[in-house]
């Protein structure tokens, strides 16, 4: 998937942020940094301003419970200059899980960080409209949760006019 | 462009007329041209879009949780039910992943004939996407052309993986079952009824004048708005992007073959149709070089631990009916980690994330589709349009219900 050329673009982020990008990892070619919470929003600027990463292909989370922190939030980047893709994650806290929205950055981070909210119940700051992508206004609990039950049954919700 | 105000959709969706002369209108979720179901609530003044509201949801079906309790080889059958137009795409893209994941690569003819397979889908995905959006314009005949060549396309790979729509052709490390002896053959001539088709669509639609005053100018976007919102595929190909993962970051065997990637400069419907068109004859050069350069060979991974022995090893010692035990109740077993990948859809982008903790089910399992991100931008592209224009719109952004709300 990636091009080792590339390989650098991982190290110039490592060398720009040395105390927030806490470990990096390569598994299968797939390059990752893993990163402090609070600095998602600087480290995401960087990537877009500074090291070419145009596109945000996917934003998503996983619930790693029982493990704590519990929650992760998890962005694949790929810059079309260099044909290079990286996956930036930080963990998020298990109680108020919530982290910085990229639609300043990315337009396109809309739609994904509402279904992260949905699915999982993670709250963007300063994301414009926060709602319920898939699932419906009512709707209890956030299904890809692992203590979310797979049979559960929702509440009827009134007849709306 | 104004900018939407407080009480711009209120609760109340019935047909209504706010205070400066502007209306609210709802278009679908049941709508003859938004195929899917998907509801776009308008703000228009006279025929004009002001501002839009796109709401989906109808057709969630919890792909993703559903996934976090079978086993890797149960979710194939689910992967078709994704882009059910082009299922053979999702198939590959998730053997794929789960063999990155396991480190392992499937055997050169199964790679050949997972392209082959992909290639089809891509044509029936296009020539879906074309008919239906000539349909919609009053070209009801272009429909049948299109459609009668996607049928010719739907009996051939149904011919080789038993099913139409819902083929579930891929297993980890290789595939259901090899090409039936005739395939060539029936290819061959089922590409003749598609090239006749797609050149009588092409002569009906391309200098026609109808068909192209409603899309060339609608549904515009520039390259960087097309850029932030994360568009792929023709989509994005269309505002002169020349992105596409076969060419970028090659998968299976696509680097053997000589094909281009269609570029438009407008981005609007006219080039993505016109970017559709081109993709549609690519796609026949591939499956012809890759029939031609078909290797002879197993199509499964030969490591038992991954592909489930033959029948006759099973009935015939203790270690392959084991195996075959093993795989069928606890699932192929990746070792930890996660990996991302990408193939290239109909739409674009078909991306799978997978997180694996070592056991025979995936802990998470997310699907990038990538109509998600279109539809996303919908709102976008037709904003300033005219209200008739929202269904050539629609319809060349391909909107899938099945990959968009999984």
């Amino acid at each position: 998937m990636t091009t080792a050329a590339n390989s650098y673009l991982l190290e110039t982020l490592k060398d720009k942020f040395p105390a927030e990008v806490l470990a990096t990892h390569a598994f299968r070619g797939d390059e990752t940094a893993v990163i402090q919470k609070d600095s998602l929003a600087a480290v995401a600027a960087f990537l877009k301003g500074d090291l070419g990463f145009d596109f945000l292909m996917d934003l998503t989370a996983v619930d790693h419970s029982p493990r704590e922190p519990r929650f992760e939030l998890v962005c694949h980047f790929y810059s079309s200059k260099h044909n290079y893709r990286l996956r930036l994650k930080c963990a998020l806290d298990s109680e108020n899980p919530a982290a910085a929205s990229l639609t300043p950055l990315w337009a396109g981070a809309n739609w994904f960080e509402r279904e992260a909210y949905d699915m999982f119940g993670i709250k963007f700051e300063g994301h414009p409209d926060l709602r319920r992508i898939l699932m419906y206004d009512g709707f209890e609990g956030h299904p890809l949760r692992k203590d979310y039950p797979l049979k559960k049954r929702q509440p009827r919700i009134p007849h709306r006019d | 462009m104004e900018k939407p105000k407080e009480n711009l959709f209120p609760k109340n969706w019935n047909l209504e007329t706010l205070e400066d002369g502007r209306m609210v209108l709802n278009m679908g979720p049941s709508h003859p041209s938004m195929h899917g179901i998907v509801r776009l609530l308008l703000t228009v003044r006279g025929e004009r879009v002001i501002d839009s509201d796109v709401e989906i949801g109808y057709l969630h079906r919890g792909f993703e949780k559903t996934c976090e309790n079978i086993t890797y080889n149960q979710c194939v059958p689910y992967t078709d039910r994704l882009n059910y137009v082009s299922p053979f795409i999702n198939n590959v893209g998730y053997a794929l992943a789960v063999e990155k994941l396991m480190g392992i690569e499937s055997p050169a003819r199964c790679q050949y004939i997972r392209v082959i397979m992909s290639e089809l889908s891509r044509l029936t995905d296009h020539l879906t996407c074309i008919g239906a959006n000539a349909m919609e314009l009053g070209g009801f005949t272009v429909y049948f052309y299109l459609i009668n060549a996607r049928e010719a396309l739907y009996r051939l790979t149904d011919s080789a993986a038993g099913g139409r729509v819902t083929p579930a052709y891929t297993r980890v490390g290789g595939l259901t079952r090899d090409l039936p002896p005739d395939f060539k053959l029936n290819a061959a001539e089922v590409l003749r009824t598609v090239r006749k088709n797609v050149a009588d669509a092409d002569k009906l639609l391309t200098r026609n004048r109808i068909f192209y005053d409603r899309l060339r100018g609608t549904g515009q976007i520039s390259k960087e708005d097309a850029i932030a919102l994360s568009f792929t595929g023709p989509a994005l190909r269309s505002t002169g992007v020349p992105l596409d993962v076969r060419k970028a970051t090659p998968y299976l065997v696509y680097d053997h073959f000589d094909f281009d990637i269609p570029v438009g400069s407008n981005g609007d419907n006219y080039d993505r149709y016109l970017v559709r068109m081109e993709e549609i004859k690519q796609s026949m050069l591939i499956v012809e070089q890759a029939l031609a350069q078909l290797p002879e060979g197993p199509i499964n991974h030969p490591d038992f631990n991954v592909s489930l022995p033959p029948k006759e090893e099973v009935y015939g010692n203790i270690e392959a009916l084991m195996a075959h035990f093993k795989l069928t109740f606890e699932g192929v077993k990746p070792p930890k980690g996660e990996v991302y990948q990408a193939v290239e859809g109909g739409n674009g982008e078909v991306g799978f994330y997978i997180v694996s903790d070592g056991t025979g089910k995936p802990w998470r399992l997310r699907v990038r589709p990538p109509c998600f991100v279109l539809t996303a931008g919908l709102s976008k592209m037709i904003r300033g349009g005219y209200i008739a224009d929202i269904v050539s719109t629609f319809g060349q952004v391909n909107m899938i219900g099945g990959e968009l709300e999984r």
